[in-house]
C-alpha cells in the first residue's frame, strides 16, 4: 500500500446482504470519533445513516452479510465492480453467519416447516461468506465486529498503512488484560484458545467462556481443544452446538461441529 | 543467579527508602512476627514504593497492590498439575502456603502493552517525538518466589544487559525492591530444583523471608541481600535469629525440596535438543498443541513483543509494544511468508530456545522451573514430559542445517 496524497478524503460506502445490520451500526457507535471521521472521509453510501447517496466508484467499501439468494450474489458483483478496496465485516460476511446453519440441513425442509407457501421462497441452499463470491481485500471478524478494529481499518486506509488486526488466539487478550484462564483455573468451557482475538476477551473477563464470535484463529487445533472440553465434563451434543454458532460455516469450526454431531453419528 | 553488575550499583544504592538516621539497622538473619511483616509492608509503602504482592482474585493468586497483612492470601493453597489449577481455603493461617500464580514479575517489569513513543503528525514540520512513559512509581515485590527472582535475573540479562538495553525495563528494574519468600509448599507442576532456581533463595533479592510455623509459633526468618534491604528493617521490631530458627528454615526448604515431584534432566540439554530437531516427538506434541500461546504469556522469562504503529482519525501517531508469542504465525513472518508455518515448528522453536539456544544467546537457561507453562496450558502439555520423551527417543545424529523440515 502506498501513502495517499495529502488531503486524500476517501469515499466510504456500506452495503448489506443477509445480516442484522449490527456490524455496520458499529460505525455509528464510534461516538467519540464520529465527527473527526466525518471530516476525514466522505460517507457516500450508508443507508443506516442517510438516504442521500453518492454514486460510485467508492474508495473503501464495507460489506456486511452473507450471500443467501442468487439476486444477492449478482448484486455483490456490482458492489465489487464499483469498489477500489472491499472489506467484509462481521461473522455473516466472513463465515456465513448464524444463517449458515442451513449448510448442515436441507433448505427445502426448513422452508416447508416455516412458510405457509414455500413456493414463494426463492433462496440458495447455503449461506456463504463474501470471499466465496468476489475478491475481498480485508476481513473484519466478529459478531458483531469490534468498533476499534473498524476504526483501525479506516485510519490505516487514511495513512496508507496495513491495519493492525491480530489473527492469534483470544488467550493473548486475556493475558494482556490479566484475566485468569477460566478453563485451567475453573474448568469453565472456553473456545478462546482456538478463536481469533479482536474483542479484547470480553466474555472471559466477566467469567464466561469464549463463545467464538470472532471465528477460528490463524492456527487452530479444534480437535485437541474439543477433547479437553469433553474431559472437563462437556456433553458431546453441547460440544457440536458450541462450535456451531455465529461462525458455524467457518471451515475449522464446521469440521469440528460435524465430528461431534449426534445426528451424523447415528 | 548473579546479577553481573546489573542493575548498576550506583542505581541500586539510590533507594526510595530514606537512610535511617539514628535508628539502628538490625543485623540479619533475624526474625520478625506477623506484626513485623505488617510494619515491613507499611515501611515500603511509606518509602514511596507501589507495593505488590500475592492477592486472591478470580480463583487464583495474582499480583495485586497490598496495603497490609490483610491483603495477603491467608490460608489459601493451590493445587496444580498439567492443565489445571485450583485454589482452596484452609484454616491454617499460612500467608505464603501456595506455589506460584499465573502472573509473574514480567507483568510489571515488561508490561503486556506500553506506548514506546507518540507523536503529533500532520503539517510540514517534523513531528515531535515524546519519551516513553516508563513506570509511574518504584515497585516493591513482596512474596515472590525464588524461581521468580531467578526469572528477573534472566530478564536482566535479556533486556538490561543487551547491547541496546531497553530504557523502560532498566528504569523499572533499577528501582525494583525484591522481597522474596522461600517455598514451603511447591505444587505438582514445580521443578525449580532441576533448574537451580529454588526452593531456597540464594541471591538476587533485597530481603528473603522464610515463613516458619512450628512448635515455637509463627515467625518469619529474614535475611538481607542488599544494603537497602537491610535499611528497610530499621525501626521494625526484630529478634536475632537463633539456632532453632535457622534449623526451622532448613526444615521448610527441605520439606519443599522433598515435595517436588517433577524433574528435568538438564545434562547436555542444548546438545540433546540440537541433535533431535527431527525427532518424531515434535509431531506428537503438535497434534495436541493449540498454538494458543498461553505457555509463553505465563512464562516469567518469555520476552517477545510486537511493535505496532497506530494512527488515529486525525494525525496522531503512536508506536505500541505488546506481548507477542512465537506461537503466533506472524511472529516468524519474513519476506514471502512465515518461517515457522506449522505448530510443530513453533513448539520446537519455543522449547529449543527456552532450554537450548538461550544458553548461546544469553549464557543461561531460559527456564526457571516455575511450572506455569504446563499448569496454564489448556491441554496440559508438560515441558518436563516432553524433554524426557526426547531423551528417551534420542535420535543421536544431528541433521544438517539445510535439511531441517518445518
Amino acid at each position: 500500500m502506498t501513502a495517499p496524497a495529502p488531503g486524500f478524503r476517501p469515499s466510504v460506502a456500506v452495503f448489506k446482504f443477509a445480516s442484522c445490520d449490527g456490524c455496520q451500526l458499529s460505525l455509528l457507535d464510534c461516538e467519540d470519533e464520529l465527527l473527526s471521521l466525518a471530516g476525514a472521509v466522505s460517507i457516500a453510501h450508508f443507508a443506516e445513516m442517510s438516504r442521500a447517496t453518492i454514486e460510485g466508484p467508492y474508495d473503501l467499501t464495507f460489506v456486511e452479510g452473507s450471500i443467501t439468494t442468487s439476486a444477492d450474489a449478482e448484486r455483490l458483483q456490482l458492489v465489487r465492480a464499483t469498489s477500489t478496496t472491499l472489506v467484509s465485516i462481521g461473522a455473516c460476511a466472513t463465515a456465513g453467519g448464524i444463517q449458515a446453519l442451513r449448510n448442515f440441513a436441507d433448505i427445502g425442509d426448513y422452508v416447508a416447516a416455516v412458510y405457509a407457501r414455500p413456493e414463494y421462497i426463492k433462496t440458495l441452499a447455503t449461506a456463504t461468506p463474501i470471499a466465496d463470491h468476489v475478491k475481498v481485500d480485508f476481513e473484519l471478524r466478529g459478531c458483531p465486529i469490534d468498533r476499534h478494529q473498524l476504526l483501525e481499518v479506516i485510519t490505516a486506509a487514511l495513512a496508507g498503512r496495513r491495519p493492525v488486526i491480530p489473527t492469534h488466539s483470544v488467550c493473548a487478550e486475556c493475558k494482556l488484560r490479566g484475566t485468569t484462564c477460566l478453563l485451567v483455573g475453573r474448568g469453565v468451557p472456553c473456545l478462546g484458545p482456538v478463536t481469533q482475538a479482536g474483542c479484547g476477551a470480553l466474555c472471559p473477563a466477566i467469567g464466561r467462556g469464549c463463545y467464538g464470535c470472532f471465528g477460528p484463529a490463524e492456527a487452530t487445533n479444534t480437535g485437541a481443544l474439543a477433547d479437553r472440553l469433553l474431559e472437563v465434563g462437556m456433553d458431546p451434543a453441547d460440544l457440536s452446538r458450541w462450535f456451531r454458532t455465529f461462525n458455524a460455516g467457518a471451515p475449522a469450526f464446521a469440521k469440528e461441529s460435524l465430528r461431534h454431531d449426534p445426528q451424523r453419528q447415528r | 543467579m548473579a546479577l553481573d553488575g546489573f542493575p548498576p550499583s550506583e542505581a541500586r544504592a539510590a533507594s526510595a527508602i530514606p537512610a535511617a538516621s539514628g535508628v539502628p539497622i538490625p543485623p540479619t538473619p533475624c526474625t520478625i512476627d506477623r506484626a513485623g511483616l505488617g510494619s515491613l509492608i507499611t515501611r515500603l509503602r511509606e518509602g514511596g514504593y507501589r507495593t505488590l504482592g500475592p492477592t486472591v482474585a478470580d480463583g487464583a493468586i495474582v499480583l495485586g497492590e497490598i496495603d497490609s497483612i490483610a491483603d495477603l492470601p491467608q490460608g489459601w493453597h493451590d493445587t496444580q498439575g498439567p492443565g489445571t489449577y485450583r485454589l482452596t481455603s484452609g484454616e491454617d493461617g499460612e500467608l505464603f502456603g501456595w506455589a506460584v500464580g499465573p502472573q509473574s514479575a514480567k507483568r510489571e517489569l515488561w508490561p503486556p502493552r506500553s506506548v514506546v513513543w507518540r507523536a503529533a503528525g500532520g503539517g510540514g514540520d517534523p513531528a515531535p517525538i515524546g519519551a516513553s512513559e516508563g513506570p509511574k512509581a518504584p515497585i516493591a515485590l513482596v512474596g515472590v518466589r525464588p524461581c521468580e527472582v531467578a526469572a528477573i535475573g534472566i530478564l536482566d540479562g535479556v533486556l538490561g544487559r543487551s547491547p541496546v538495553p531497553d530504557p523502560d525495563f532498566v528504569a523499572a528494574r533499577r528501582d525494583l525492591f525484591v522481597c522474596t519468600v522461600e517455598c514451603g509448599r511447591p505444587s505438582a507442576s514445580c521443578f525449580c530444583e532441576s533448574m537451580g532456581s529454588g526452593p531456597s533463595a540464594e541471591s538476587g533479592f533485597d530481603l528473603a523471608l522464610t515463613e516458619i510455623r512450628d512448635a515455637d509459633g509463627e515467625r518469619f526468618l529474614v535475611r538481607a541481600g542488599s544494603e537497602r534491604g537491610a535499611a528497610v528493617l530499621a525501626g521494625i521490631r526484630t529478634l536475632p535469629a537463633e539456632e532453632r530458627d535457622l534449623k526451622a528454615r532448613e526444615a521448610v526448604v527441605a520439606g519443599a525440596r522433598a515435595g517436588l515431584v517433577r524433574r528435568v534432566d538438564t545434562a547436555s540439554l542444548p546438545h540433546l535438543l540440537e541433535r533431535n530437531l527431527e525427532n518424531p516427538r515434535w509431531s506428537e506434541v503438535a497434534a495436541r498443541c493449540l498454538s494458543c500461546g498461553n505457555c509463553t504469556q505465563v512464562c516469567p522469562t518469555c520476552f517477545c513483543v510486537s511493535i505496532e504503529d497506530v494512527t488515529d482519525v486525525t494525525t496522531g501517531i503512536e508506536r505500541h509494544r505488546r506481548w507477542a508469542s512465537c506461537f503466533e504465525v506472524g511472529h516468524s513472518y519474513l519476506h514471502g511468508g512465515a518461517v515457522r508455518p506449522s505448530t510443530r515448528a513453533r513448539y520446537r522453536q519455543w522449547l529449543t530456545h527456552k532450554l537450548g539456544t538461550w544458553f548461546e544467546q544469553f549464557g543461561t537457561s531460559g527456564c526457571v522451573g516455575c511450572g506455569r507453562c504446563l499448569t496454564w496450558c489448556p491441554v496440559g502439555i508438560d515441558l518436563t514430559e516432553e524433554v524426557a520423551a526426547l531423551r528417551a527417543s534420542d535420535v543421536g545424529n544431528p541433521v544438517p542445517a539445510g535439511e531441517r523440515g518445518v
